[in-house]
């Protein structure tokens, strides 16, 4: 469980507009949440529901001619400023050295044309001054810690030249190059092999837990989060719909978007249909009045798409869902049988 | 939806952004390009083409007691040359050897050329390698030296001009097919055509064909332009229209020597060159924009 | 494992092609109309002066004997003799080589200086002033004929303003500089059209890419991003654009030496195929075409160098 100190990072009621030739799409429409000191929290829900925007927003690396936001960002180590009003200097300094990003793709996430050794290097280099030799040991370490083995050729080879498991243990490692206190991974399994997707999450654990610091881990795969997160925030159509502690949202979901997504995961020795979602996920320009989850949600009323959403407290602390009829939503079958959390 | 505040910070955000994404949409209009450049090639073909109705002067005309009268002069909208010939016409009668080229010329390339490249990208093998090599040799030489000894060989007249660019222009058409053929030959939609069992000829000319003729032809208007500049080149440098022929290069070529005292007989022309260069160009340019929208 | 592993393969499908260069440019001589004794004797032609040319220049020897004498020649590193010029093939064609050669780098360095900042700051700030400006500024620029363009900046820089020189090549380095600024200015612009465009289009490309945002992650300076990352990558593309285009541009020296009659082997080609002076078009039309077959292979040696993932490629 979480430290009962300060938060690390609080984002308050951030929105991220993005102007497009089809018109406004609203990708963060309204996300409050917080980060604890050497938490996991894990970020999940339905591609183009706005996870990776938000990451990307808190970190900056959104186009900024076409990106509107407003709310705030507070990095609480820095002060109680809003870093989203910070300047690219300023934010230069915090990047990598305390706010950290891995990519979904490690295919393309790495310069094609620069040796591994070069781009690991520079992120070394970014944030301390050392000599040639003290940057090429410090990323030697950095990249046996990763898990790569003999790391001083490696260094030399070129990205075409790695496996994508071993790719994303090099940009691992590039983004832990400066010590940074919170990570963002962005579905850093999504492109991997299944055996090299359980290596990778060990891994990101493993380091999480020796330096302390905190994650944020994306993903549209449930059962991903479930392994490694402290707490969880379910997102849908740019807002957050639940939020809680892994244990409390997995066995009691208060959302039905949650529950639907639990009931969606296959089980092992399944056969037959596999439960999903019927509809489309909604389009984030002009989004509907009222609840976003409504078209597709089996306990929806008239009432509730007029129903001006917000988070409401379920049972338990933070425990929250954005549905009024939030103890309508059943206990999960899944979950009914490891119900000793 | 029922508002607490009537500009909550969402609300502002969202009408900032939607200023903004309203000028994107604006920008979206790119068909103005296209209309434009249709509109200005519009223009030139009807004042080349119809030339006998609006200018009364023969461009052929000999007026030995008006040399060099300069432009805006009354009869002699744009002046005349060293033989006292009215420039405006001309210039106009001049425009039917270069337009003549520009579509002649470009159009039998552009298909000659597409039907190789789609032949090499599809069959592959020997067929692919022979084909490409053909092509590298002809890359291998300056093209222009290449339609020089060309014309050398046959004789310099309008005729072989346009031969010379049909044996030589092709090969550009026929990489660019070739390598749109190969790539495409791999994509899904080929795939499908063919596990459904349709002929090869039918797959290359109902699938493979209209979905990469968007680059063959957006390249043909850059041709366009080169192979009217390349029609004036030669003109330039005697070996294409000969005289009393009025042709935009040749007229450059005469009005060389009198460039110090009678600068229109050189200029004007190359105006002429230019203001059709620019609507191939921005017709090029539209279709860019129509057939493959996002990629600016 | 070489970058270059493909080597071996390329340097023979070059051997081959010179062999066609040589083929095709032997015969497509031998087929230009026109007697060279008549071209050569002019008024001063009679029957046995005529044939006793011929029998010099081995005219009147089956033709595949003609080729193979050719070859042999070539080999033995001479171009056949110049009866205009009263010297060597040879040594006539590398008396014109300076001014060309100097010309298109000059013309290659301008193109790059003037396209690759331009090209770059376009695709950067997209639809800003600078790639407004410049996409009008080329969209006329291209449709203008290169020999027009040069008389046009002849009349407004050599003659009006006399900052420029007519003609010539002039003496010295300096002077080769100065006297060439015009010619190859014009020559670099046409060039140019195509290499800002395609920067700008891989510059747009670059920007997008994934590894973009790693580099900006790591906490580096926005500077060094676009240098090390985005630039690096973005003049990828334009590389093989350069390439191909030099080839374009030395058949572009051709108009641009008549118009500011700077003695290169653009005046000799042309001077010569009306002279009727076949070992010398044969000369300068094979020396063309070893130039480009040269420059091609060097833009794919740069690319290699640049680009460790171009090494890997299997055939082409």
């Amino acid at each position: 469980m979480s430290a009962a100190a300060e938060p690390l990072l609080t984002v308050r009621d951030l929105r991220s507009y993005l102007a497009t030739g089809q018109g406004v799409v609203r990708a963060v429409d309204g996300v409050s949440f917080t980060v604890g000191q050497a938490e996991v929290l894990g970020v999940v829900g339905e591609s183009g529901c706005g996870k990776t925007v938000t990451c990307r927003t808190i970190m900056g690396l959104m186009p900024t001619r076409t990106t509107y936001r407003s709310g705030a960002v507070i990095y609480h180590p820095r002060g109680d400023g809003n870093i989203l009003d910070l300047r690219e200097g300023e934010l230069q300094s915090l990047r990598g050295a305390q706010l950290a990003m891995i990519f979904q793709d490690p295919m393309t996430a790495l310069n094609p044309v620069r040796s591994i050794g070069d781009q690991l290097i520079e992120a070394v280099t970014a944030h301390a001054r050392l000599s040639r030799s003290e940057a090429h040991d410090r990323a030697a370490a950095l990249l046996t810690r990763v898990g790569i083995p003999a790391p001083d050729r490696r260094m030399r080879d070129y990205p075409f030249q790695f496996s994508g498991g071993m790719l994303q243990r090099a940009l691992i490692a590039i983004a832990l190059a400066s010590a940074p206190r919170l990570l963002l991974a962005d579905e850093p399994t999504t492109s991997l092999d299944v055996i090299i997707q359980d290596q990778i999450l060990s891994l990101l654990l493993e380091l999480q837990r020796d330096t302390g610091m905190s994650m944020i881990l994306v993903s549209h795969d449930l059962a991903v989060i479930t392994q490694v997160c402290d707490r969880i925030i379910v997102m849908y159509g740019g807002q957050v719909v639940e939020e809680g502690d892994t244990a409390t949202i997995i066995t009691a979901p208060r959302h039905p978007y949650t529950r639907a997504l639990l009931g969606a995961l296959p089980q092992a020795g399944q056969r037959g249909k596999l439960n999903s979602i019927p509809g489309a996920p909604p389009s984030l320009i002009n989004p509907l009045t009222g609840c976003r989850f409504a078209p597709r949600c089996p306990l929806a009323t008239d009432e509730c798409t007029s129903w001006e959403t917000e988070l409401v407290e379920t049972d338990g602390a933070g425990h929250r869902a954005r549905c009024w009829r939030h103890h309508e939503v059943g206990r999960s079958k899944v979950w009914q049988a490891s119900d000793s959390a | 939806m029922s508002q607490t505040w009537a500009t909550s910070p969402s609300e502002i955000l969202l009408k900032v952004a939607e200023r903004a994404a309203g000028r994107t949409r604006r920008t979206a209009r790119r068909r103005l390009v296209l209309i434009s450049g249709l509109t200005m090639l519009g223009i030139a073909i009807i004042a080349i083409v119809g030339a006998p109705l609006l200018v009364r002067a023969s461009p052929t005309a000999l007026d030995v007691l008006h040399p060099l009268v300069p432009p805006l002069s009354p009869g002699h909208l744009l002046g005349t040359d060293q033989y006292g010939r009215d420039n405006l016409s001309r210039i106009l009668y001049g425009g039917r050897i270069d337009l003549a080229i520009a579509f002649g010329a470009t159009s039998v390339t552009l298909v000659f050329g597409t039907v190789v490249g789609l032949v090499a990208g599809y069959f592959g093998g020997w067929i692919d390698n022979l084909l490409m090599r053909i092509v590298d040799l002809f890359f291998a030489f300056p093209f222009l030296v290449l339609i020089i000894a060309i014309i050398a060989m046959l004789g310099p007249s309008i005729f072989n001009m346009f031969v010379a660019i049909w044996i030589t222009s092709w090969v550009s058409y026929a990489r660019i097919m070739r390598a749109q053929t190969v790539v495409a030959k791999k994509q899904q939609y080929v795939l499908a055509a063919r596990a459904l069992g349709y002929g090869r000829l039918r797959v290359m000319l109902r699938h493979i064909l209209p979905n990469t003729a968007s680059a063959v032809i957006i390249f043909s208007m850059v041709d366009a332009i080169g192979n009217i500049i390349l029609a004036a080149s030669l003109g330039f440098l005697g070996l294409g229209a000969q005289p009393p022929t009025p042709e935009w290069g040749t007229m450059i070529s005469d009005g060389q020597n009198y460039i110090l005292s009678s600068w229109w007989i050189a200029t004007l022309p190359g105006l002429a060159i230019v203001f059709v260069g620019v609507a191939f160009s921005l017709i090029g340019d539209g279709l860019a924009d129509v057939l493959r929208p996002g990629d600016r | 494992m070489s970058r270059f592993g493909n080597l071996p393969r390329r340097l023979v499908h070059l051997v081959v092609l010179l062999f066609g260069i040589t083929l095709v440019t032997f015969f497509l001589l031998r087929l230009i109309p026109g007697d060279p004794a008549l071209a050569i004797l002019g008024s001063s032609y009679t029957h046995a002066r005529a044939t006793a040319i011929d029998i010099s220049l081995g005219l009147n020897k089956p033709i595949w004997t003609q080729y193979g004498l050719f070859m042999d020649r070539l080999f033995h590193g001479s171009l056949g003799y110049s009866f205009f010029y009263n010297s060597p093939a040879t040594t006539v064609i590398l008396q014109h080589v300076p001014p060309t050669l100097f010309l298109v780098v000059y013309s290659a360095v301008l193109a790059a200086v003037i396209s690759l900042p331009l090209g770059f700051i376009s695709g950067l700030r997209r639809g800003g002033i600078v790639d407004q400006s410049t996409r009008v500024f080329f969209t006329i620029s291209f449709a203008m004929p290169a020999f027009w363009l040069g008389i046009i900046l002849l009349l407004v820089f050599s003659v009006h303003i006399q900052a420029f020189p007519i003609s010539g090549f002039g003496s010295g380095f300096i002077g080769h500089l100065y006297y060439l600024f015009l010619p190859a200015l014009t020559i670099a612009l046409g060039f140019s059209t195509v290499l800002v465009r395609s920067l700008r289009a891989s510059t747009i490309a670059t920007m997008q890419a994934e590894f973009v945002d790693t580099a900006r992650m790591k906490g580096i300076s926005r500077a060094r991003v676009l240098r090390r990352h985005v630039f690096r990558n973005a003049v990828l593309a334009v590389v093989a654009v350069y390439g191909v285009n030099l080839a374009y541009l030395i058949s572009g020296t051709v108009l641009v030496e008549n118009v500011f009659s700077l003695p290169g082997l653009g005046q000799l080609l042309v001077n010569s195929v009306s002279d009727r002076d076949y070992p010398v078009v044969q000369g300068v039309a094979l020396l063309f075409a070893v130039l480009i077959v040269a420059i091609n292979l060097l833009t794919d040696i740069t690319q290699a160098s640049l680009d460790p993932r171009v090494g890997q490629e299997i055939g082409e």
